[in-house]
């Protein structure tokens, strides 16, 4: 199975549908499969080991990657955000790519030995391929490459995570019904090209018969505008996206199209979820949970859970509403602790997964799967009553005096209070305790936090050694482009501060 | 033949393809227009279908059996009827999940 056969299959039974960009002046899924085959020839022809992306969303994209599926090499999508050392680092993996990239890329590209074109002269190419007409067709081993995603890299230097043709068709055959959406539905996505979710989403969408659309800088007003001009139906955001739409004043936050409205990325704060499920009482709430190395979503809590808890009187029931839902069918999850050993329900530990979709792979090492199969997500988490609880990455678990405390469940008690817009708790170097538990605050806006009343806060909820030892409050926290906290530079930052 | 997921399987009577979802452990006869489908990847010898086995299939309809443990995708419709060890493979009812990015 090949990513390519998805595509044939949507240009087989919907071409005329327009599948990519606006409604008048899209792609077809018919256009696109001829844009792809066009472009891979001229990919071919180039000796090019692999296609790099490095620029905005738009329809290039889908291009690039179908392309690069034809023509059998991986389509790498970069970060064009990278500062030019780490741009640098990076490229040096691809000196024989075929490079798409904005013009202030060019340069870069090009001392890297990549050849390079915009993303307008690059379709502009495959169109003329396409009109020669003729491209011959391969279809790529399936244990080929199709993407080479790396890892935001908030906890160690970015890595290049390696997903295979078989890895993203499982993922599509086991999530998807083929030609499932209706002709009116739209797809909003607002998430950059090198994040998993935007890879996985042009697939997925393409296999339901869904158009699809992007946005390239994120704004709460400009994506309001869009999805009530082009009738969005479905959208994906991360939570500070969503964050941003709910604490925006003055907005128009009607949205009469939307219907489904997916999240996932990092942690989603109660008081946004909360929000948005009473200001728009219409719309289906769908929690992803997912990585790069497992192909996108391996946990789903959908709507009616959402629904349930927000109105659930039962601790239990409404606690769910943080929960990452249950593991999709297609994907076995174990929570073990640090010795192998499988966890009985309510215990936490480590979360491993496996399934075809799961690649645990890193360009240049091979898989990091164990001797089952199983991946070790790097994840703490728990189950209850099926659910899974996220409780962050383990090499942000803060050990305390031999004590080991998860900076989620702070956070979490943080995060529930109305004048708190962030958090992050972190474990900061301590000569005594090894590291002492500290944390940085982000008030709503108006709102003037006090750290005495914080501390006292959590310690009415927490034990004592929970409750850190500091709280400073910054106008914002460090974060990723696609909505992860960097905690490295939380910990510089407040250790660079006293005060 | 034995299965295994991600293969693909051509049909000699005509241009059916069926992607292999899930696959039992043992071995299994899949049969398109009353002849052997064969791997993809070999050119079958075009045969002449048996005129009682022409129900057809439909594109991006899974075709599956609980008790064998076989699920099929059609990739590539057509108009034989695809069976397992000599019986008609039933479509299975589709149960998306939540589209979720």
């Amino acid at each position: 199975m090949n990513v390519t056969m998805l595509l044939e299959m949507a240009a087989d039974g919907f071409g005329d549908r327009v599948v990519t960009g606006p409604r008048s002046g899209g792609l077809t899924a018919s256009r696109l499969r001829e844009l792809a085959a066009g472009a891979a020839g001229r990919v071919r022809e180039s000796g090019a080991e692999a296609v790099v992306h490095l620029a905005e969303n738009g329809p290039a994209f889908p291009v690039a990657f179908f392309a690069a599926a034809f023509a059998g090499v991986p389509l790498v999508p970069v970060n064009y955000r990278l500062g030019e050392d780490q741009l640098g680092r990076l490229l040096a993996h691809h000196p024989k790519a075929y490079g798409i990239a904005g013009e202030d890329r060019h340069e870069a590209l090009l001392q890297a030995g990549l050849s390079v074109r915009t993303p307008a002269d690059f379709l502009q190419a495959a169109d003329d391929a396409a009109a020669r007409g003729g491209a011959e067709e391969v279809q790529a081993d399936p244990d080929a490459t199709a993407v080479l995603i790396y890892t935001s890299g908030t906890t160690s230097e970015p890595k290049g995570v390696v997903l295979r043709h078989h890895n993203l068709t499982s993922y599509v055959l086991g999530t998807v019904e083929f030609a499932a959406a209706g002709e009116d539905e739209a797809a909003l996505m607002s998430v950059p090209p090198y994040h998993i979710a935007a890879v996985s989403n042009v697939l997925t969408n393409l296999y339901a018969g869904r158009r699809c659309l992007t946005l390239p800088s994120f704004t709460p007003d400009g994506w309001l505008d869009l999805v009530r001009a082009e009738g969005v139906t479905n959208a994906m955001v991360v939570p500070t996206m969503l964050a941003r739409i709910m604490d925006a004043p003055g907005l128009d936050r009607s949205v009469p199209s939307l219907r489904a409205l997916a999240y996932g990325g990092a942690r989603m704060p109660p008081r946004v979820i909360e929000r948005a499920l009473r200001e728009w009482p219409h719309v289906d709430f769908v929690n992803a949970y997912g990585l790069t190395e497992t192909s996108s979503t391996i946990a789903v809590l959908g709507p009616g859970d959402h629904r349930a808890a927000l109105v659930a009187k039962d601790p239990r029931s409404r606690a769910r509403l943080g929960s990452a839902g249950r593991p999709v069918p297609s994907v076995e999850l174990e929570i073990r602790d640090e010795d192998g050993r499988v966890l009985p329900p309510g215990e936490s530990g480590r979360i491993w997964v496996r399934g075809e979709q799961v690649s645990g792979e890193y360009a240049g090492h091979g898989p990091a799967v164990d001797g089952r199969g199983f991946f070790d997500t790097r994840d703490r988490g728990r189950l209850d009553d099926g659910y899974l609880f996220v409780e962050g990455r383990v090499d942000d678990t803060i050990i305390r005096g031999g004590e080991n405390i998860a900076p989620a469940e702070i956070e979490d008690v943080l995060l529930r209070r109305p004048d708190v817009a962030d958090a992050a708790v972190v474990g900061v170097p301590d000569d005594e305790w090894g590291q002492r538990v500290e944390a940085v605050v982000v008030p709503v806006a108006g709102a003037v936090l006090d750290p005495e009343e914080l501390r006292e806060h959590i310690r009415a909820r927490l034990r004592g050694s929970k409750t850190p030892d500091r709280i400073a409050c910054w106008p914002e926290l460090p974060r990723t482009p696609t909505g992860k906290v960097v905690k490295r530079d939380v910990v510089t930052g407040l250790t660079a501060a006293p005060d | 033949m034995k299965l295994r997921p991600g293969r693909q399987l051509a049909s000699a009577v005509d241009g059916t393809r069926m992607v292999v979802v899930r696959a039992p452990a043992e071995e299994v006869e899949v049969t398109c227009g009353g002849r052997p489908m064969v791997d993809a990847a070999e050119a079958p010898a075009p045969t002449a279908a048996d005129p009682a086995r022409q129900d057809g299939t439909l594109l991006g309809k899974r075709y599956a059996d609980e008790a064998l443990g076989i699920e099929l995708l059609c990739t590539k419709a057509g108009q034989g009827t695809v069976e397992v060890n000599g019986a008609a493979l039933p479509v299975k009812e589709a149960k998306p999940l939540p589209a979720s990015d």
